[in-house]
């Protein structure tokens, strides 16, 4: 178990979690239908920065050198983030833990600002992040596709149990490029609307830009009212690299490592990854059902942010901690029918709970699978 | 050998595999025409590996050479974890997937290169080949480091299924250049044991 000490989502939707948590309560989607951008052959639906905004907020940081606008993100949110806490950034006890797929992959495309090569090294983004607060330890990236940001938690778990470190920032962040958009198009992944998780008429997903941060501490500074995250879980399906078990096993297995560690008359509820294809959320209700969890509330984010890549893990529990703290689960924006074979409990609009603990799920290519349980101690 | 220390060992660079002490032959060829020519010599029985980007091509044969005569080979476990670490990610696949794009008046994104675009397939390919169901995960670092390689596997084992990490560093800069250096973990290893036998592996 680890003490959340403080987080911060920096989304389209917002700049502060209590921003992005208002938005959301309101029902506000980040998501719109960019037609001519990038010169793609076809549009696309999807929650971009207004980069010039962001950017103009980065530079009253007074930056000493040149970032990237992902490494910009990223600064932005691990900085709100560390407001508020006692957390010295800069300290030899402060590791930082990033979770990104992609990094600054848009340079291979155009790189006018001449960053060059070495900048789409995921270890040189991750280096110049932490330097920025003054933190010289070697910075872990975890590139475990679309599970990147919950594997990034559990890695932080592992680091503040077994080495000499008393706090891990964990940022997770990606930007939108022609690449990452031209990719997921290829694979016939994404919906020309806005998705529709776990509803019948759902037909593929859409991608957002966000950074998102939550720095942990070690258990002892756990107090009445803190959220912790008690454990979690990675497991491969073993089955295909690109397309989710029928079965949904690697799921369904992760999902069972918490099963000790949790009473579910507890859980608030269960946010899924429900990225709105077909098959991830058929495999996801297959997992839960499987795993006896069928009458836990269960819901996605997607619809408000679309599938937000390494910042999804981190984005999701901070939001979920914050309508767990108003007693909420939070609506699946875009769902109205069930569509999924396993009988799992979804509903479009707002609930209510007297719930302390949820479980986030995520899946990504490569076959990986990832379950954490957070619980708010009472 | 004692339970505390490594119990296999792979090393493939474009010169050279060895695996376990014993050396393979990859008869005077180079790069990823040598990793072909491991995959002929000594695994053959995988035409999927034909499908593989170099990363994984890399992952794939010096897991295969590591794991010849592994005890319970291909019955399914969820007690194995597969943990790599590279520089360089993807790189290699992200510059031929752009290349693809690139000129939008010539635009083909090829489906097959995208999925590669992400560096832990390798850690999927080498699930699926071996039926693991436990934990997979890729982590880049900004140089290679023993000791940091060595105490994120070792803090692995606080999975309490995990009895073995199939560890190490998978580093793929092109497809004539890389260095694979695979290691079985068992569970009670020390985090300095696995950092003295990862530097005298690499």
């Amino acid at each position: 178990m680890i003490v959340c000490e403080g987080h911060n989502i920096y989304s389209p939707l917002g700049t502060t979690s209590e921003e992005n948590y208002s938005n959301v309560l309101k029902g506000n989607s980040a998501l719109r239908l960019y037609e001519d951008r990038w010169n793609l052959p076809e549009p696309f639906f999807a929650s971009m920065f207004d980069r010039e905004r962001a950017e103009l907020e980065f530079d009253l940081l007074k930056p000493m050198q040149r970032y990237t606008f992902f490494e910009k993100i990223a600064i932005l949110s691990i900085q709100k983030a560390l407001e508020g806490t006692d957390v010295d950034a800069s300290g030899s006890d402060v590791l930082f833990v990033v979770s990104s797929t992609k990094g600054n992959v848009e340079l291979l495309e155009t790189d006018p600002e001449k960053f060059g090569y070495e900048r789409e090294l995921l270890g040189t983004s991750a280096t110049l992040i932490a330097d920025f607060f003054g933190n010289h330890n070697v910075p872990m990236t975890v590139s475990n596709a679309c599970i990147s940001g919950v594997s990034a938690q559990v890695f932080a778990m592992r680091i503040l149990n077994s080495m000499p470190y008393r706090h891990v920032i964990v940022i997770g962040a990606d930007v939108l490029s022609p690449f990452i958009i031209t990719g997921f198009q290829s694979l016939k992944a994404l919906s020309q609307e806005a998705c529709r998780p776990f509803d019948a008429m759902r037909c593929g997903l859409n991608l957002g830009e966000a950074a998102a941060t939550v720095i942990f501490g070690k258990a002892e500074n756990a107090e009445k009212g803190t959220w912790t995250a008690v454990n979690g879980a990675i497991r491969n399906d073993a089955n295909h690299i690109s397309g989710p078990s029928r079965t949904g096993e690697g799921n369904f297995r992760a999902l069972r490592m918490l099963e000790k560690d949790f009473d579910k008359k507890d859980l608030a509820c269960i946010n899924a990854h429900g990225t709105s294809t077909l098959y991830n959320d058929e495999m996801e209700s297959i997992a839960i059902t499987r795993a006896g969890l069928e009458g836990v509330p269960v819901g996605s984010l997607k619809g408000y942010y679309g599938h937000t890549l390494g910042a999804a893990g981190i984005l999701e529990s901070v939001l979920c901690m914050q309508a767990t703290d108003h007693h909420k689960v939070l609506g699946t924006k875009g769902f109205e029918t069930l569509g999924v074979s396993g009988k799992i409990s979804v509903c479009g609009s707002h609930r209510d709970t007297t719930g302390n603990s949820f479980i986030k799920m995520l899946s990504g290519f490569g076959g990986c699978n990832a379950a954490m349980l957070y619980h708010k101690i009472s | 050998m004692p339970m505390d220390t490594i119990k296999r060992w792979a090393r493939v660079t474009p010169q050279k595999a060895t695996a376990n002490g014993l050396s393979f032959d990859s008869g005077g060829t180079n790069g990823m025409e040598a990793l072909n020519k491991l995959y002929r010599s000594y695994i053959e029985d995988y035409p999927k590996y034909y499908k593989m980007d170099p990363l994984s091509k890399l992952g794939f044969v010096a897991s295969e050479l590591m794991l010849k005569g592994d005890e319970g080979r291909f019955a399914e476990r969820e007690d194995r974890a597969v943990i790599l670490f590279n520089k360089s990610s993807s790189l290699a696949d992200d510059v031929a997937f752009e290349k693809t794009i690139m000129d939008r008046s010539n635009f083909f994104a090829s489906p097959s290169l995208f999925v590669y675009t992400l560096p832990n397939i390798v850690t999927g390919e080498i699930a699926i080949r071996n039926k693991y169901y436990g934990e997979t995960s890729f982590i880049v670092l900004p140089e290679f480091n023993a000791r940091c390689i060595a105490e994120v596997t070792v803090a692995a084992f606080e999975d309490p299924c995990t009895e073995s990490v199939l560890g190490g560093w998978l580093e793929c800069e092109s497809p004539d250049i890389f260095d694979a250096m695979l290691f079985i973990a068992p569970k009670g290893i020390s985090g300095e044991t696995l950092t003295k036998e990862i530097s005298s592996i690499h």
